[in-house]
């Protein structure tokens, strides 16, 4: 028998349409067989467009901020990231109890529910950037670090700087004084990192949570949030192999028909 | 007053009227378009409505029309227009004195930057929605207004009312912060002194059985409103939410005695759609109650939302929905005092949270979700209204003991945060349909 003759599993796509990235991950026969990570631009919609048509695929679920958008261009299901990070995230650490996922410009804590792999409740911070990945990627450029490298750099900080202000705009003209006055830039961006913590903390601490604590999102590729987040919880956060495509994994489960939607 | 909306010529278009009472014709348009829009993208563009909504959707088109020009004419003859902004003041009494009474509050998002010349940003949607409208001269109930009655239910209207004393004729109740003996007097007291002041002002003497006359017809106004909303505990309801709050909007601005007609004759129609089996959500809707802080005029924001979302709203635990409609005033009470006691004791129930403690509205809430079945709860916080935000935590865990999930949204007027509250709405949505 020839191998041609084996027909190749049913594909599923999860989009995840970030307001900074875009995730696609591909799920054939029950496991993640391919992913794709890549800046979100005007041009949405062409940029997943592109991506699907080299694709031969059953089905489709979009989620994000722009799910809407591609259910209006494209056949696809949509689901709210709050389902699909919690799908994801039971689908790639079976012991998860809470989610704490910290994307481009909201932060979002899911109590995960018994069993199904659904959330039981969710948290999210307010309207504004503050605590988010965008906050981290300003005050990075602030100080001269790439984003990659800011979260090892705060490790080293020998000290941690308070920081007053958890607002974007605030924080960028306290930084240019502690700067301006001196401070080590490792120790102001612990400080930094240290805000953030304290603002997703009370979040997370709302919940009575049985299960490990896991984070999601491209943030949790921050050792250091990751640190102050498990001391402020006094328990540990795992962080997935590809923490990013979380969501993106629990949009291709959707898509696959394997929950009631 | 028309009972249907006639094609472009919206709240907006009574360019003349305006004129003539002086109002900043422009901005007004420029605000009201922008309402009459909101209107039409989202109560107009349902389908299936009962066909006598036509009367209520009138309502709203007329606010600034039909129903200004009425009350003129009404005060040509000698009666009085008071301006309110809490379901607290005692309707009975005014009525009962000939007077007109009109909740003046704002649900417009465009008038707040009017307001803010004067007031800080950070205080609630409801009141710089309000005083803007005042401030920037787009109110056509301001010039014609005999007397405003403020309460002191929460700090920054308090303050306002003290600001906006010193421009024009404004009269403050004062609300006990507690229910016990000592706050049943004051409250008597005032509701007493708020009658006195309006014999001054329409030079009338509260006469008793006027009094039992407008009593009987606010009893019978909250009883067409409570038949309205049973028709929301059916399996599926003959009308929606947003409906529904255009009804309760329309109670707090329209003539008592024609609202209740037209209400009592939606309501058969009601009753006929539901015989016939003809309801307006599907299958699969989940069923909602919003709790919390009013949807007033101009504000079809979060019933909206929820109700595009697929869901259906049947049940608001707000002061645009049970806080105005539930507890009657005892009919068969005799003599003046005993009247106002009777009006005093009933306005007492209301369940605000500017009230500690404020337990009643939680065993409310929980026996509104039994009647009307509902699904979940959104609790709904004007930002910066503390009371309602803080209590919000006591009723999301009498919730959850009860077995009913809930969400906690905390917004204001401005689209800006639509796509974070439509994420929140729809998750909510999708944990109640597993």
């Amino acid at each position: 028998m020839r191998t041609d003759d084996v027909p190749a599993p049913d594909l599923f796509l999860g989009l995840d349409l970030g307001s900074r990235t875009t995730k696609i991950v591909e799920l054939a026969a029950g496991a993640v067989v391919g992913f794709e990570v890549f800046d979100t631009t005007h041009d949405s919609i062409e940029q997943v467009r592109a991506r699907l048509d080299r694709r031969d695929y059953v089905r489709a679920a979009a989620t994000g901020y722009g799910r809407f958008l591609m259910n209006a261009h494209l056949d696809c299901r949509v689901v709210t990231e709050i389902t699909a990070c919690a799908l994801g995230t039971r689908f790639v650490r079976p012991q998860a109890g809470l989610v704490i996922d910290i994307g481009g410009q909201d932060s979002k804590v899911i109590l995960l529910g018994n069993g199904s792999g659904a959330f039981a409740d969710f948290e999210m911070n307010d309207r504004c950037a503050a605590g988010t990945g965008r906050f981290l990627e300003v005050m990075a450029r602030l100080l001269g670090f790439g984003i990659e490298e800011f979260g090892r750099a705060a490790c080293e900080g020998g000290e941690m700087i308070t920081l007053s202000s958890m607002c974007t705009v605030f924080a960028e003209s306290e930084v240019i004084s502690l700067l301006a006055a001196g401070r080590d830039r490792a120790s102001i961006a612990l400080g930094l990192h240290g805000s953030i913590a304290d603002r997703v903390y009370p979040l997370a601490a709302r919940f009575d949570v049985n299960g490990e604590v896991v984070m999601a999102g491209g943030v949790a590729l921050n050792p250091c949030l990751v640190d102050l987040l498990s001391q402020r919880l006094g328990r540990p956060v795992v962080v997935p192999e590809h923490p990013q495509i979380v969501t993106a994994i629990g949009a291709a489960l959707a898509a696959s028909c394997c929950v009631p939607l | 007053m028309p009972s249907r909306i006639r094609g472009e010529e919206c709240m907006a278009r009574s360019d003349e009227l305006l004129k003539d009472l002086g109002l900043d014709v422009d901005l007004h348009r420029r605000i009201f378009d922008a309402v009459d829009r909101n209107f039409r993208e989202t109560v107009l563009a349902q389908k299936i409505r009962p066909a006598r909504m036509a009367y209520f959707d009138g309502v709203v088109h007329e606010a600034h029309g039909g129903r200004v020009r009425e009350i003129i004419e009404r005060r040509a003859a000698g009666d009085k227009l008071i301006g309110t902004f809490c379901i607290y003041v005692p309707e009975e009494i005014v009525l009962a004195l000939g007077a007109i009474p009109v909740a003046l509050c704002g649900g417009t998002s465009l008038s707040i930057p009017y307001a803010e010349k004067l007031l800080p940003r950070d205080i609630c949607p409801l009141v710089k929605s309000t005083v803007g409208l005042a401030l920037s001269n787009t109110c056509p109930y301001s010039p014609i207004e005999d007397l405003a009655v403020g309460e002191t239910t929460c700090d920054a209207k308090k303050k306002t009312w003290d600001l906006l004393a010193k421009n024009g004729d404004l009269y403050v109740i004062e609300l006990p912060q507690k229910k016990g003996a000592r706050d049943r007097d004051l409250w008597f007291e005032e509701v007493s002194q708020f009658k006195s002041r309006l014999e001054r002002l329409t030079g009338r003497t509260l006469d008793p059985e006027r009094l039992a006359g407008a009593v009987r017809l606010m009893n019978r106004k909250r009883r067409a409103l409570a038949r309205l909303n049973d028709f929301r505990k059916e399996a599926n309801p003959p009308l929606s939410g947003l409906d529904a709050l255009v009804v309760m909007q329309g109670a707090l601005l329209d003539d008592a005695a024609r609202f209740t007609q037209r209400l009592e004759a939606l309501n058969d129609e009601l009753e006929d759609r539901v015989r016939r089996g003809i309801g307006v959500a599907s299958e699969r809707a989940k069923r909602i109650m919003i709790s919390g802080c009013p949807s007033v005029l101009g504000n079809w924001k979060l019933h909206a939302l929820v109700e595009s979302a697929g869901a259906i709203v049947v049940c608001d635990e707000t002061c645009t929905g049970s806080r105005y409609y539930e507890n009657l005033v005892e009919e068969d009470r005799s003599g003046l005092e005993a009247r106002i006691a009777a009006i005093a004791d009933r306005y007492l129930k209301i369940e605000c949270s500017c009230f500690s403690p404020n337990d009643e509205r939680i065993d409310s809430i929980l026996r509104l979700a039994r009647e009307h079945r509902v699904d979940g709860v959104v609790q709904y916080v004007l930002q910066y209204c503390h009371t309602y935000n803080v209590e919000a935590v006591a009723v999301a865990a009498a919730l959850k003991d009860a077995g009913v999930p809930s969400l906690k949204v905390v917004t204001d007027y401005a689209e800006s945060d639509t796509g974070q509250l439509r994420l929140r709405v729809d998750a909510f949505l999708e944990g109640l349909g597993r």
